[in-house]
């Protein structure tokens, strides 16, 4: 992974920027001891490391801005981090860089049930919104899988999405507003529990970017009643296509249940291996999901379960009770464990449309064969978001170098198809130099200016999300 | 209007925007009153539904594609769009049809906002023009997508001020099989909201939850399968019944009036919107005055108050969450059409439209005042 050359300039005053730093945090808000930043030099795509000049960890919004304005004078470049769960290198520090973390800012600053937002420092993590509101009724719905470690920061960084965003949507359809510092210590206050922008809605296009336009310290969530109760309804099928058909047919016919995932026969060997849940053997296999009152969901799943005759299932599962419903769901949800038992991976998402899910898992597979390696398919097909994992051995000389040309190829294929190099990840180091595959050079072109608007030095969140050579002549001027 | 300039393509939008040597007045039917100096160009020549698939829940059309077209495609597959856009020509006293560009250019979202979300939620991608004649896309036709910076959103509700809407995708929803209106009567707008917030803190999925606030009606509405429906509507009932008994209405109800907010139309007076927080909303409404109808739950309003009114000035705080709907020229030249922004975000915007419309042609003073 190609990374600019740490500034000299920076690099030689290291001692003096550490010192104006602890000037404005509180006793122990900076860290330079190169043992303690280690923790610091990569996030959860282990496979990219580098130790920053230093970590500091404020608790307020006043502190990082005055951080900010602090980098900003010095003119060192800041990268912002939550809780370090990225899977694409979002936090990934450079030799010059301060990290800013929000690890410190976990606090719940007002919560209304009337008007159904919850207002939270960036640094909580995503299932402690949810719980904080439980005992209410209430939940807040963007679920990535990491939901017990990620931070809320992230999420809005990332955009992030989960298992359930095919009713609920994503965190830019259930954030209503932040508080964020711009890169020269500004404080900006975009939307707020109203949740419309009467102006122009700068918080779309902040919900995503990656910490590139400002560092969000405060952000106020939605709030949404919890359903009374949900239950899932597992399908098996013999072929992949016929797997893709139905959840298209669920769809046309009305019915939009809350999540529907997606398993291929190398998924379900490894989880079933794993988990022992009880999977038939079988190609595929569709797990749904439906919400409601106990009525509404024996009358939903009647009418899914009708539908998946239609296709010759191998096998219709529907859990009676939550313990069924538990063992339904623990083998999709140890699907990354069983791999990792297995092998070395890389898990990609890749979006496609659902129409294309048979012909793309064909070709993912001849991609695979190519390369000597194996992919397991594990995805929420209700909203076309795969997460192919390419199994690859770690010690071998070039494992991860093939495993990656193959991940480039299959995410170039999900962009061919009509898709996206990214669901939900983010783009991050990890796909930065695909982003041409997908943008021209004047789609990437007005997304620069964006940042140009926001942070026309270039300093927050250094060579994401653009590629180098893409974005070189701003970083020069700059 | 006189003298539109309609191109037929995107490539030749492209060009008229490159050739331009002054202000353009963007829009699409032209339906909301709005006519920011500048030679006229519609995006109505580019029309077409590009792509549905419904199995994907996936529409992609032109920008100048009628709404009335779009809605009529998607029912043919038993969907809609969810948000519920608005046609505020009767509302107004305009003409022209309105268009799917329009719609999203300016984030117009119904009644149903409380649950489906709003026009800017829904959409997965687009393609503009932006002020350098310049043909840009972002986001795709996927239901997830994190690629890059999300400008597609941005874009929307901008009323042109970035870039000229040339294509969108959106996410489209399934129909409902039944609908269903629970009314209550007799409260004032405090206590109506109060109600309404009840019902949106339930988990019985309201779809549309309003206050009529002359005739003092206040209503919720229910949709889905028929049998579900019944049963929360019933169940709904019961929880608020502090309220009173509600009367139970079947069928598609008043949402449409509720809506385009037609009990307006042909009334004399200026209409403004408000967008507050529902708890605030009786307070704000008590500083308003005039006749006033409340929707989203308590967070949005539409108040009708004799012309030339300077509401803002008359809310105090919540002046600046009011947007002037209609009103004669000298109105809304004295007053603007948007309240003032904070200084960081009135910065942050003026930057953004530098970049995006260097040149100053697209609407301009319609967002932001122009420099003197």
């Amino acid at each position: 992974m190609d990374m600019p050359a740490p500034s000299p300039a920076i690099l030689a005053r290291k001692g003096a920027i550490v010192d104006r730093l602890r000037l404005v945090l509180p006793p122990g808000g900076v860290i330079d001891d190169p043992a303690e930043t280690r923790a610091y030099e990569c996030d959860a795509l282990t496979a990219y490391r580098c130790p920053p000049l230093c970590v500091v960890l404020p608790t307020s919004t006043a502190e990082v801005s005055a951080v900010l304005r602090l980098c900003h004078e010095e003119g060192v470049p800041v990268v912002p981090r939550g809780a370090g769960t990225s899977l694409a290198g979002g936090s990934l520090p450079t030799e010059d860089a301060v990290v800013l973390g929000v690890a410190r800012m976990t606090e719940v600053l007002e919560t209304s049930f009337e008007d159904r937002f919850i207002r939270v420092q960036t640094g909580r993590t995503n299932l402690s919104v949810s719980m904080e509101v439980e005992a209410d009724g209430f939940f807040y719905a963007p679920d990535p899988s990491s939901q017990l470690a990620c931070a809320i920061a992230g999420n809005i960084a990332m955009n992030s999405g989960g298992a359930h965003c095919l009713k609920y949507g994503v965190t830019t359809n259930n954030l209503l507003g932040v508080t964020m510092v711009l890169m020269d210590g500004t404080v900006v206050e975009l939307g707020g529990p109203e949740g419309e922008a009467l102006g122009l809605d700068l918080l779309a296009v902040v919900c995503g970017s990656e910490g590139q336009l400002g560092v969000v310290t405060e952000a106020t969530l939605r709030i949404l009643p919890r359903p009374e109760g949900a239950r899932p309804v597992m399908i098996a099928f013999d072929r992949n296509e016929t797997a893709g058909e139905c959840v298209s047919a669920v769809i046309r016919a009305g019915l939009v249940p809350v999540a529907i995932e997606f398993m291929d026969r190398p998924c379900i060997v490894a989880c079933e291996a794993f988990a022992k849940a009880g999977y038939p053997d079988c190609e595929a296999l569709l797990i749904v999901e439906v919400e409601g009152s106990e009525a509404e969901i024996a009358d939903q799943l009647q009418r899914i379960t009708a539908i998946a005759r239609t296709f010759q299932p191998l096998e219709i599962r529907e859990a009676r009770d939550s313990a069924e419903a538990a063992r339904i769901w623990l083998g999709r949800k140890s699907a990354f464990g069983a791999m990792g038992q297995m092998a070395d991976y890389i898990c990609l998402d890749g979006t496609i449309p659902v129409s294309a899910l048979a012909p793309v898992l064909t070709r993912i597979e001849e991609l695979a064969d190519g390369y000597g390696l194996k992919v397991a398919n594990v995805f929420h097909a209700g909203d076309g978001n795969m997460h192919p994992l390419i199994l690859f051995d770690a010690n071998s000389a070039d494992g991860l170098h093939k495993a990656e040309s193959l991940g480039a190829d299959i995410l170039r294929l999900c962009v061919e198809m009509g898709g996206c190099l990214t669901g939900e990840h983010g783009v991050g180091v990890e796909k930065r130099d695909l982003m041409t595959d997908q943008y021209r050079p004047e789609d990437l072109e007005a997304q620069m200016r964006v940042k140009d608007a926001f942070d026309p030095e270039w300093l927050l969140n250094p060579a994401k999300v653009f590629p180098l050579q893409v974005s070189e002549s701003r970083r020069r001027a700059a | 209007m006189n003298g539109v300039l309609t191109p037929r393509d995107e490539g030749e939008l492209a060009a008229l925007v490159r050739e331009a040597r002054g202000p353009l007045a963007l829009g699409g039917g032209f339906t909301r009153g709005l006519t920011p100096e500048g030679t006229p160009v519609s995006t109505a020549g580019l029309s077409g539904i590009v792509l549905h698939e419904p199995g994907a829940l996936t529409l992609v059309a032109r920008a100048g594609t009628p709404v009335a077209e779009v809605e009529r495609v998607l029912a043919g597959a038993g969907q809609r769009l969810a948000f519920e856009p608005m046609d505020l020509r009767p509302l107004l006293g305009t003409e022209g049809e309105p268009t799917l560009g329009g719609v999203i250019a300016t984030n117009g979202s119904g009644p149903r906002r409380v649950q489906a979300g709003a026009a800017r939620d829904v959409v997965l991608g687009l393609r503009f023009v932006d002020g350098t004649g310049t043909v840009v896309s972002n986001g795709g036709r996927v239901m997830k997508n994190v690629t890059g910076l999300d400008l597609a959103r941005l874009l929307a509700g901008s009323h042109g001020t970035l870039g000229v809407i040339t294509e969108v995708a959106l996410k489209v929803l399934p129909a409902p099989e039944a609908t269903l209106t629970l009314a209550f009567g007799g409260h004032d707008p405090a206590k109506a909201v109060a109600c309404l917030s009840a019902a949106l803190g339930s988990p019985f999925e309201v779809a549309g939850a309003a206050h009529d606030a002359e005739a003092g009606v206040t209503r919720l509405r229910l949709e889905g399968f028929a049998q579900a429906v019944a049963v929360r509507a019933e169940r709904l009932a019961k929880l608020l019944k502090a309220w009173g008994a509600a009367e139970v209405l079947e069928g598609p109800g008043p949402w449409a009036a509720i809506r385009d907010v037609t009990d307006f139309a042909g009334r004399a007076g200026d209409v403004w919107r408000l967008s507050v927080r529902p708890s605030a909303m009786g307070q704000a409404l008590a500083l308003a005055g005039g006749a006033q109808r409340i929707d989203w739950g308590g967070g949005r309003a539409w108040v009708l108050v004799p012309e030339g009114t300077d509401l803002r000035g008359r809310l105090g705080a919540f002046g600046a969450r009011a947007v002037l709907v209609r009103a004669a020229p000298e109105t809304r030249a004295a007053l603007g059409t948007f309240p003032p922004e904070t200084p960081a975000v009135a910065m942050l915007s003026h930057r953004l439209r530098q970049r995006f419309d260097p040149r100053g042609l697209f609407n301009p003073g319609l967002m932001e005042a122009r420099a003197a």
